[in-house]
């Protein structure tokens, strides 16, 4: 690299406009499509000042649809964290028949558009649908109450763990876990002492990620949740509901909290690949795959 | 701890698989598994750690039945090919851990007297704090054997213990691991696909092919009276040369060798490059020069002999013919098999 004489012509990329180009074109398109938006939010939040702010924040509605909205990820997330480490872990360390097909079948929430969910679900629950009688007579709701939000945030995320720890798990095989038991460790034993502590970022990149979901998802929600202002309106159904209202400065207002939350997301996350990075010194995950660090003599 | 191997079999939907292997290992002794790849014998250690189950067949750890025994409970001492040491542990962390979670307990002064123990036999005292991606390769193999050890394991396993290191660390170690064992006697079966591993460092040597024991002895025995030609092909470098087969002679292009009780027909010498003469006088078989290559302590030469079969030898730095010379190969402890 350092033999880049004058003379000679510029490698691939090295081109002065053509590096110029590409990055104009780059941050045009971040600042038009991903800043400006997010900045219009926080503007419009405030636009008729921070008393009509906190107004619109503390109103009855709002405040219900932001604790809708915690509820659902309180439930929504651990419980999809357990399917995810289930699924990365019979995939990765266990042969069966159709793991293959399984593990396809995982990633169909993220082919599928999340409305098609809600609307599956309709049938599914509904009352014209395969248990609707059922649960009416039995008086379980499902529809247009928390269990129905619940269970359309959880199909649409239900992926994100699993997705994260697939590969890293892949790659560090069944060694570990064999050398523990083989050392007499119990299988509880082996995958908290050993497994666990060895996709542990990747395990909360991935709850992170989930979490973010859970609590934007608007297009599975909104089917199921049937927008009963005050009891099933989680806080995207909300801010649609105010902008509906021609309420633009509330639902701003609502929609910051919402960016408040993916800032937070953001923040861990980065947090997060810091940590990952950090492994380089607490040795990789791959503890015999050879010289990924230098050799250190004593 | 004997262990017997009692007519294990093992499919697998891939080639890996066993036939039917039997064998004998004497306690205290250090018994080598040598094969290529594919021949089963990383197979049959895992089934003797119980890491894998034999579909048919049994394993005795001394009278006592082992087969079914998980591999938890079982008692062995396994060292895996990649180290597979705990990433997020220390040296001692890494080392304690078989104490830390068995059955037998132990006070944490008695684990860590343990530890440093283990960490002097290993000779490895100072790196107790150190995490395994801190270490060199051949460090990390001294922490998974000492790992291996802590548990007192009645058996030792080592899966191709040596095969992720470079040439000069290898050779320390082995001859270091053969002190270890001797010091320790603890019955220790190894896996390896490099011959002069298995000749350097075990008491027996078992050579395997295709999932079959197809030899088995003391280095001497098998370097010696190699029991066919894939035995002798897989120990070392050896030539090839048809040969006919008749009245207990073996004839290569009119040159006839011992062939004392192999049957009449096709059949097959073979020899060492170290065991050929190049001579100008009319003996051995009639063969012109290839080409040479120079070694830093010999000649390496390619012959082929009168009717188009290739022969390598070796012989002293100061060989004074060239290419294009014909002459005659003398062949000294030829081995004669009958065709496969």
């Amino acid at each position: 690299m350092a033999h880049h004489g004058k003379g000679k012509p510029p490698r691939v990329g090295d081109n002065k406009i053509f590096r110029a180009v590409l990055l104009t074109i780059v941050l045009l398109l971040v600042g038009l499509m991903i800043v400006a938006p997010l900045v219009v939010i926080g503007v419009e939040a405030f636009s008729k000042g921070i008393v009509y702010f906190g107004q619109s924040i503390a109103d009855p509605d709002t405040r219900h649809a932001i604790l809708l909205t915690v509820i659902t990820a309180l439930i929504a997330v651990p419980i999809n964290t357990a399917f995810g480490v289930a699924a990365a872990w019979a995939i990765t360390k266990h042969d069966f028949w159709g793991k293959r097909l399984l593990t396809v079948i995982i990633e169909i929430p993220f082919s599928v558009s999340p409305i098609v969910a809600g609307v599956s679900y309709l049938f599914v629950y509904g009352l014209q649908g395969l248990f609707g009688h059922a649960l009416q007579a039995a008086e379980i709701k499902i529809l247009f109450a928390l269990p129905g939000i619940v269970l359309a945030s959880m199909f649409v995320t239900a992926p994100f763990v699993a997705r994260e720890l697939i590969p890293l798990m892949q790659a560090q095989g069944r060694d570990l876990e064999e050398a523990a038991t083989s050392l007499g460790a119990s299988g509880w034993r082996t995958f908290f002492s050993v497994t666990l502590p060895n996709i542990k970022w990747a395990l909360l990149y991935g709850v992170v990620l989930c979490n973010s979901r859970v609590m934007g998802e608007f297009g599975a929600v909104s089917v199921v949740s049937g927008n009963i202002r005050g009891q099933t309106n989680t806080l995207p159904l909300h801010i649609e509901l105010l902008y509906h209202d021609y309420n633009a400065a509330g639902s701003f207002a609502a929609a910051s909290i919402l960016a408040g939350l993916a800032i937070v997301t953001l923040i861990a996350k980065v947090a997060l690949e810091r940590q990952g990075a950090g492994r380089v010194q607490r040795p990789s995950a791959l503890a015999g795959a050879d010289s990924i660090t230098p050799e250190v003599k004593p | 701890m004997k262990i017997r191997l009692d007519n294990v079999v093992k499919e697998f939907e891939t080639f890996r698989a066993v036939h039917g292997v039997s064998l004998d290992i004497e306690s205290g002794e250090l018994v080598a598994l040598l094969g290529p790849s594919g021949s089963g014998k990383t197979t049959i250690l895992r089934m003797v750690a119980g890491l894998e189950y034999a579909d048919a067949g049994a394993i005795y750890f001394g009278t006592e039945n082992a087969t079914d025994i998980p591999v938890r409970d079982r008692g062995v001492g396994f060292v895996f090919q990649h180290y597979a040491l705990f990433p997020h542990m220390t040296v001692g962390e890494n080392i304690a851990f078989g104490m830390k979670v068995s059955k037998v307990k132990r006070s944490p002064q008695a684990i860590a007297e343990r530890v440093k123990e283990l960490l002097d036999l290993v000779q490895l005292s100072g790196l107790k704090d150190r995490f395994p991606g801190q270490i060199s390769g051949g460090q990390r193999q001294r922490v998974a054997l000492a790992r291996a050890l802590a548990v007192d394991p009645r058996v030792l396993l080592l899966d191709e213990p040596f095969g992720a290191l470079d040439a000069n660390v290898r050779r320390d170690l082995r001859r270091w691991l053969r002190k270890i064992h001797d010091e320790l006697g603890i019955t220790t079966l190894f896996v390896t696909h490099d011959q002069e591993e298995a000749l350097d460092l075990a008491d027996r040597v078992v050579i395997l092919n295709k999932g079959r024991i197809v030899q088995e002895g003391t280095p001497e025995a098998v370097c010696r009276n190699p029991a066919d030609a894939f035995v002798m092909n897989f120990l070392g470098d050896a030539n090839r040369l048809d040969a006919d087969i008749r009245g207990g002679k073996a004839y290569v292009e009119d040159i006839a060798f011992d062939a004392d009780g192999i049957a009449d027909g096709g059949g097959e010498i073979l020899f060492r490059p170290a065991d050929v003469t190049w001579r100008e006088d009319g003996q051995g078989i009639a063969a012109k020069i290839v080409r040479v290559i120079d070694r830093p302590d010999s000649r390496r030469v390619l012959a082929m002999t009168g009717n188009g079969q290739p022969v390598e030898f070796d012989t002293a730095p100061e060989f004074p013919h060239r290419k294009g010379e014909a002459g005659f190969l003398q062949i000294r402890r030829p081995r004669v098999y009958a065709a496969a």
